[in-house]
């Protein structure tokens, strides 16, 4: 097929907006990681972009002698690998009940779920009620009420319809039970969908700084989100005093700015760089995953 | 029926015993989603009392509309409501063919790794934080060296650092912004799926006629994608009034942007969590509640008119 010159320049365009594309999209990271490696005192001077001026690990030394941040990420891992695995598991097995033509109740069941999905309390009514169940500063209110989760009920619910009838009644025959055929049978073949919706759980769980931030008040019990966004919010104000102060003042403010900046940085990096690790590998599945959630209700 | 005989179980126990098993899988999590879903939307009632933390919900005093009216009157209100609506719009207007568009781009390359690679990377802001995504925005935009300032000062389209974040007028489109940015490659994955699903013979006949590749774009892969988008569409418009809330909160930290910051949801938060005014910050959250399924259910119409449907 011959290219026409118009055909030439909209490759050349498109090549064009896509690479500035790509580069929006992975600068922040860049520069966040170069000022992280970058000695504070010397940020300070301006004008860092691409590299590291002054290398140092430093800042991540600080970061790493921390005990309230260590503490923020050890919590942060431990409540989302707990977080995870019961969600997933509880919401593996309702969906494989779900997948019975014979359930009694069946089609109410459903309507109870799908309801869900277009109301809800809100937030007010969903913070008496985790009050009243004396969950407020626990580090359960991080894991309990998000275990069941009917979006993802659905999509393990159409998977599981996807998957040859045969299994389960040859395994039946063979003297399994329901809970041993899921377990034994339909559990072990679910890879591609358990990998995505256990990313998708994850990332929730490492990256929710809200619930936490109005449950929880006990400092031990925060995770690194949420006292990263407390951190960056005193930031916020510190730069917005310097820009008031006096001359003096406000270059001790710049100087703790700066200083606190770098920190911050390295701290974003930290919580970052798990979901770096994870997702590229995840990636051919959750293709998958997102198209079997969006379009079959 | 009526010939069962003494001591036999009704059929309906009988047959639940028998599945008893499967019963078990099922009714535990149901029991879950009635207490952590239904309970609240049962305690949305409290809108209409004058709830009181010590005596609970049972004993609280009705008062009707009292706290919709106060809401009506409130100096915020049409800065609250104006807010959301603008910001939803913006965000409907920007957001939503944003990833279309890209969609669109990444089909006509070629070059698989190019394409690999974009792809990869355009997802991986989804998976951030919006604390992070916040500290990025900060960091960038900040007046001590912050890359944006860099930039604009090296083109000498700026002589002095603009403190972008506490400048009411920049809101909204660093706002929307950094939405696209954070949501435009994953969002983008649908509308590929779909136009791979597109027939091959359609677009050889396209060139066989002349059709120049922008015409092929516009003229045979958008029209087939076209049912995909209007579900999303449908799905949208559902939650037009959902302006945003982490990402406000975040970003419109600063006192200063309360004025075009504040939308329904943070107004909630603040009122709500912020200042324990219970009932009022639920008749608020019910407002909204309220005219989202009206907007959802409008969208749906229209859409049935035109044949595609969500239900």
């Amino acid at each position: 097929m011959k290219l026409t010159l118009g055909d030439k320049t909209l490759s050349a365009v498109i090549y064009i907006l896509l690479f500035v594309l790509g580069f929006a999209a992975f600068y922040p990271f860049w520069n966040a990681a170069v000022i992280s490696f970058n000695s504070g005192n010397d940020t300070m001077r301006g004008g860092i972009t691409f590299w590291p001026r002054e290398f140092t690990l430093e800042n991540y030394a600080v970061v790493f002698k921390d005990e309230r941040l260590l503490g923020g990420f050890a919590v942060s891992m431990l409540r989302t690998v707990v977080g995870t695995l019961l969600s997933i598991l509880a919401t593996a097995i309702f969906a494989y009940g779900m997948t019975k033509t014979w359930l009694i109740g069946r089609k109410f069941y459903m309507v109870v779920c799908i309801v869900t999905m277009f109301f809800s309390g809100g937030l007010i009514p969903t913070y008496l009620l985790i009050r009243e169940l004396q969950l407020i500063d626990t580090f359960w209110v991080m894991v309990v009420p998000g275990l069941i989760s009917v979006w993802n009920m659905i999509i393990f619910r159409t998977f599981f319809k996807g998957m040859p009838a045969g299994l389960d009644e040859s395994a039946r025959i063979d003297g399994c039970s329901n809970w041993g055929v899921l377990f034994r049978i339909i559990l072990p073949l679910s890879g591609p969908v358990l990998a995505t919706l256990a990313l998708f759980t994850a990332v929730y769980h490492w990256n929710d700084w809200f619930a936490p931030s109005i449950y929880i008040s006990n400092v031990d019990l925060l995770p690194i989100q949420t006292k990263l966004q407390q951190i960056l919010n005193s930031n916020i104000m510190l730069e917005q005093m310097s820009q008031m102060d006096s001359a003096a003042a406000s270059h001790l403010n710049r100087m703790k700015t700066v200083t606190t900046k770098s920190l911050s940085m390295a701290t974003m990096m930290v919580a970052t760089v798990p979901i770096l690790c994870v997702y590229p590998f995840v990636q051919k599945y959750f293709v998958k995953g997102v198209m079997i959630g969006s379009l079959k209700e | 029926m009526k010939r069962l005989g003494r001591g036999r179980k009704p059929k309906l126990t009988e047959d639940l015993l028998r599945q008893w098993d499967v019963q078990l899988m099922v009714l535990p999590a149901l029991l879950f989603i009635l207490v952590f879903s239904y309970i609240p939307m049962y305690g949305v009632l409290m809108a209409f009392q004058d709830y009181n933390i010590f005596t609970g919900f049972m004993s609280s005093p009705w008062v009707g509309f009292k706290h919709f009216e106060r809401f009506f009157h409130a100096p915020e209100f049409w800065s609250v409501i104006r807010n959301t609506v603008v910001i939803s719009l913006l965000k409907l207007f920007i957001g939503f063919p944003a990833p279309i568009l890209l969609a669109l781009m990444l089909n006509e390359i070629h070059n698989r790794v190019f394409k690999r690679t974009i792809q990869t990377i355009s997802y991986l802001p989804h998976f951030i934080s919006w604390v992070i995504v916040s500290g990025f925005v900060t960091s960038l935009l900040s007046t001590d060296n912050g890359s944006f300032n860099i930039l604009l000062q090296q083109l000498n389209l700026i002589d002095e650092p603009i403190n972008f974040l506490s400048i009411p007028e920049y809101f909204w489109t660093i706002l929307v912004t950094t939405g696209v940015w954070k949501e435009i490659g994953f969002s983008s994955i649908v509308y590929l799926a779909a136009i791979t699903g597109v027939d091959p013979q359609l677009y050889e006949a396209g060139a066989m006629d002349g059709a120049s590749r922008l015409r092929q774009m516009f003229s045979i892969t958008l029209p087939s994608i076209l049912p995909v988008i209007i579900i999303f569409l449908i799905l949208n418009i559902g939650n037009l009034l959902n302006a945003g809330f982490e990402d406000i909160l975040l970003l419109g930290a600063n006192p200063v942007l309360r004025d075009v910051a504040d939308v329904i949801d943070t107004y909630v938060y603040r009122v709500g969590i912020q200042n324990n005014r219970y009932s009022y910050a639920t008749a608020v959250g019910l407002f909204k509640g309220v005219l989202s399924v009206a907007l959802l259910a409008g969208a749906n119409y229209a859409a049935r008119r035109s044949g595609n449907s969500l239900w």
